[in-house]
C-alpha cells in the first residue's frame, strides 16, 4: 500500500500582530512548527502501514527551512519525503497551493491513498485537501473520524456530518483528511532520528513539473488576492471595570441583573 | 507572472529592509537583498518601505467579462432534505447584496425527494430554486454532487457562489470552486459586493491578529464559505414568492467511486451553537481541576461550558465546545470569556455574541477590544466570589419567592 501524507509548516504561535496605533505589523522572532493537525495524517498513515504494509511518503511545499518538518516525520516512522520549494510558488491562495502540490503528488508516482490533516493553523481553511482531490481527478472524503477497514481496493471510513456520520467505501486512489483524535499521535523517536539523520530530503522546483507555466504558481496562478490587511475592529461602546475582587463582582452581578440574565 | 522586485540601487539599510517583513522573506545574501519562498505578497514591504524600493510587477492577463456572470447563488446545505439553518442566513446576506447590484438570487439544492422541502426557501426572498433530484444524490458523496454543482453553475453563471461552512459546505466548496479554476475564500466574516460585481470577503489571516480583505478581480464565479451563525437569516414571509425549476443530469456524471455503506445518528450532545448563555475558559486556566468552577459557575447561570484551543490541546476539554475558526462559532446572548487573551480566530467565532463580558489580567488582552464588560482582574480571585454572590443572589430570590407565597396564603 503506497501512503502520501501532506504536510505543512506553520507558525509556532500567532505572534504576527498589527500595532494598535500605528496599524504596522509587529514581529517577535517567530518559531515554527510542523501543523498540529498534520500530526493526525501522520498517525493515520503509520496505523495503515502496521495494518497491512506498505510505503508512507510525505510532501510539503514551503521556504526551504520547512524541510524541518519532513525531518520530523521520519522520526515518526515515515519512509521518503520531499519538499516543493521555489520563489516562483510564493503568494499562493487555496487554488495555486492545491495545484502546486497536485503537480508535486504527480512527480512522486503512484499512490493509493492520499491523507491530509483537517486544516492547518495558520490558514484554517481545510480546503487544500478537497481541491488537490479535484486536481488529481480522484474521489475524497473529507471530516474522517474513524478508518473502519482497509481492504486491497478500498478503505472504508467514517465521515462526520452536520448531524450525522456517514460510513463510506472508497476506491483507491483517493484522498481523506483527518480529524484530530482519530488516532492519538506518536513522538518523534530518538532511535529513528539518529537513524534517518543522513536520509535525503529532495527539493522540487517548478522545472521539475509536467505542467511548467509559471501563471499557474504562486501569485499570479492565484485567484484571489489579497487587497489589504488590518486589525480587527475595537468595539467601540464598551467598559472597562478594575478595583478589588468583590467591588468587581457587585458590579458584575448587578448589571447581570439589568440584564436580566439573573 | 506578478512578482516583487527589489530595486538594489535603492536599498540603504538591508537590515532595517529584512525587518518589514512579518513572514522572514526577505533575505540578504551576497550584499544582494532577494525576497524568498515564503513570500505570502502581502504587499507590506512595498507599503511600508521606503518608496522605490519594492515593487509589484504585474503582466497584463486576460480579462473576464464580469457582465457574462449574473446573479447570487446560495448553495443548499442539507441532510435528508432538512434543510440547515445557515442556508437561510446565507440567502439574507446574498438578498442584501443582489439589492445593490440589482441581481437575482438563487439556490441550488441536491438531494433525493427534496421538492417538497424546498418550497420552503420561497418564503425567503429567494428568486428561483433549481433542484437535482436524482437516487444517486441521496447521500452526500464527493462526484455526483460535484457534478450537479458544476451543471447548474455551467448554466446559470452566477457571479457570487455562497456555502455554508458546514462540513458538508467545506468539503464541496473547495472541489467546485477548483472545478472552475477560480478562487474560494473560507470562512468569511463579512461580504459585501462592489458595482462591478467584486466581492470583499474578509476573515482573520495569516495565523495572526490581523483581518484580510481578499477579493477575486479576474475569475468568476466568487466561492465564498461562511460558518452557522455569522449572519442572520431573514424573516419567513407568509407568502412565498419566486419559482422552483427541476434540473436533470446525464447518469454517467453521477457515477462515483464512493459507496454509502450506512448513516448513522450521532449521539445527541448539546450543541454550542444552540446555547443562550456560554461561559468560556481559556489558557489562564492552570490546571484541569480548575475547570470545576467554571462548570459551576455555568450551572447557577444555565449556561454551557466552551474553551480556547489550548484547552483542547491540553486534551481537558471536548473539541465540539471549541470556540474559533477550528471549531465553532457562536453568537449567544450572553458570553463570559474567562482568562482568554483574544486571538483573532478565537474573536471570529465569538465576535457576534449580543453582550460580551470577559476577565482577564492583562489590560492590553485583544479580547477587550470586543468585550461590551472587560473586568481587568485575576479569574481565580473573582470567579469563587462571583459564584458564592450567584449563590447567595438564587437563594434570596427563591427565599422571596416562598416569601410572595405565603404572603399570598396569608
Amino acid at each position: 500500500m503506497k501512503i502520501l501524507v501532506c504536510i505543512k509548516q506553520v507558525p509556532g504561535t500567532s505572534e504576527v500582530e498589527v500595532d494598535e496605533t500605528t496599524g504596522v505589523l509587529k514581529r517577535d522572532g517567530i518559531d515554527s512548527k510542523l501543523n498540529p493537525y498534520d500530526l493526525y495524517a501522520l498517525e493515520t498513515a503509520l496505523q495503515l502501514k502496521e495494518k497491512v504494509g506498505g510505503h508512507i511518503s510525505v510532501i510539503s511545499m514551503g521556504p526551504p527551512q520547512a524541510e524541518e518538518i519532513i525531518k520530523e516525520s521520519y522520526m515518526m516512522g515515515v519512509d521518503q519525503g520531499a519538499l516543493l520549494t521555489d520563489k516562483r510558488f510564493a503568494g499562493a491562495d487555496v487554488l495555486a497551493t492545491a495545484y502546486t502540490l497536485s503537480q508535486g503528488v504527480e512527480k512522486l508516482g503512484d499512490y493509493d491513498l492520499i491523507i491530509c490533516g483537517k486544516q492547518t493553523t495558520d490558514g484554517d481553511t481545510a480546503q487544500v485537501g478537497p481541491e488537490m482531490a479535484e486536481f488529481l481527478n480522484i474521489p475524497h472524503v473529507a471530516n474522517v473520524v474513524k478508518i473502519i477497514d482497509i481492504c486491497e481496493d478500498h478503505i472504508v471510513v467514517e465521515m462526520d456530518m452536520p448531524d450525522t456520520i456517514e460510513v463510506a467505501k472508497v476506491k483507491y486512489p483517493c484522498l481523506i483528511t483527518v480529524e484530530k483524535g482519530i488516532y492519538q499521535p506518536r513522538l518523534p523517536s530518538f532511535k529513528l532520528k539518529l537513524a534517518t539523520n543522513d536520509r535525503k530530503i529532495p527539493f522540487y522546483g517548478l522545472d521539475d513539473f509536467d505542467d511548467r507555466d509559471e501563471n499557474n504558481y504562486g501569485l499570479s496562478g492565484s485567484p484571489t488576492q489579497v487587497l489589504k490587511v488590518f486589525p480587527p475592529q475595537a468595539n467601540t461602546d464598551h467598559e472597562i471595570w478594575q478595583g478589588d475582587s468583590e467591588e468587581l463582582v457587585g458590579k458584575l452581578c448587578d448589571k447581570l441583573q439589568e440584564l436580566k440574565f439573573i | 507572472m506578478a512578482k516583487i522586485i527589489i530595486n538594489q540601487e535603492k536599498v540603504k539599510n538591508p537590515e532595517e529592509l529584512m525587518n518589514l517583513c512579518p513572514f522572514n522573506a526577505i533575505d540578504y545574501v551576497n550584499e544582494y537583498l532577494e525576497i524568498n519562498a515564503a513570500c505570502k505578497m502581502c504587499n507590506i514591504c512595498i507599503k511600508e518601505g521606503p518608496e522605490g524600493v519594492f515593487e509589484l510587477v504585474e503582466d497584463t492577463v486576460k480579462q473576464v467579462d464580469k457582465d457574462a456572470w449574473k446573479g447570487i447563488a446560495v448553495y443548499v446545505d442539507h441532510v435528508e432534505g432538512n434543510i440547515h439553518p445557515v442556508t437561510f442566513e446565507l440567502i439574507g446576506k446574498a438578498k442584501e447584496m443582489a439589492e445593490k447590484i440589482n441581481h437575482p438570487v438563487t439556490c441550488v439544492f441536491m438531494g433525493h425527494n427534496i421538492k417538497e422541502k424546498a418550497t420552503e426557501l420561497l418564503h425567503y426572498g429567494v428568486d428561483r430554486v433549481f433542484i437535482y433530484d436524482d437516487k444517486e444524490l441521496e447521500d452526500f458523496r464527493i462526484e455526483p454532487y460535484t457534478a450537479a454543482f458544476e451543471d447548474f453553475i455551467a448554466s446559470e453563471k452566477p457571479t457570487i457562489v455562497l456555502v455554508g461552512g458546514t462540513t458538508v459546505g467545506r468539503s464541496l466548496a473547495p472541489r467546485v470552486a477548483a472545478r472552475f479554476r477560480t478562487g474560494l475564500t473560507a470562512d468569511c466574516i463579512i461580504l459585501d459586493v462592489q458595482e462591478n460585481t467584486d466581492l470583499d470577503q474578509i476573515r482573520p489571516a495569516f495565523g495572526g491578529n490581523i483581518m484580510a480583505h481578499i477579493y477575486t478581480p479576474n475569475h468568476r464565479p466568487q466561492f465564498a464559505t461562511v460558518r452557522y451563525k455569522i449572519f442572520s437569516a431573514p424573516e419567513r414571509a407568509e407568502n412565498s414568492t419566486g419559482e422552483i425549476e427541476m434540473r436533470s443530469i446525464d447518469k454517467d456524471k453521477l457515477k462515483s467511486n464512493i459507496e454509502v455503506i450506512e448513516i448513522k445518528k450521532k449521539e445527541k450532545v448539546e450543541n454550542l451553537e444552540d446555547a443562550e448563555v456560554i461561559i468560556v475558559a481559556g489558557r489562564a486556566i492552570k490546571k484541569e481541576e480548575d475547570l470545576g468552577m467554571i462548570h459551576e459557575l455555568a450551572d447557577l447561570l444555565g449556561a454551557q461550558v466552551a474553551t480556547t484551543r489550548p484547552l483542547i490541546e491540553a486534551g481537558w476539554s471536548d473539541p465540539r465546545k471549541q470556540i474559533g475558526l477550528s471549531g465553532r462559532t457562536v453568537k449567544p446572548k450572553l458570553i463570559i470569556v474567562c482568562g482568554v487573551s483574544g486571538a483573532v480566530q478565537f474573536i471570529a467565532g465569538m465576535s457576534n455574541s449580543d453582550c460580551i463580558i470577559a476577565i482577564n489580567t492583562d489590560k492590553n488582552a485583544s479580547i477587550f477590544n470586543v468585550a461590551h464588560y472587560g473586568i481587568i482582574a485575576d479569574i481565580y480571585q473573582v470567579l469563587p466570589s462571583f459564584i458564592e454572590k450567584l449563590k447567595i443572589l438564587k437563594e434570596s430570590s427563591v427565599d422571596s419567592e416562598l416569601l410572595k407565597l405565603v404572603e399570598a396564603n396569608v
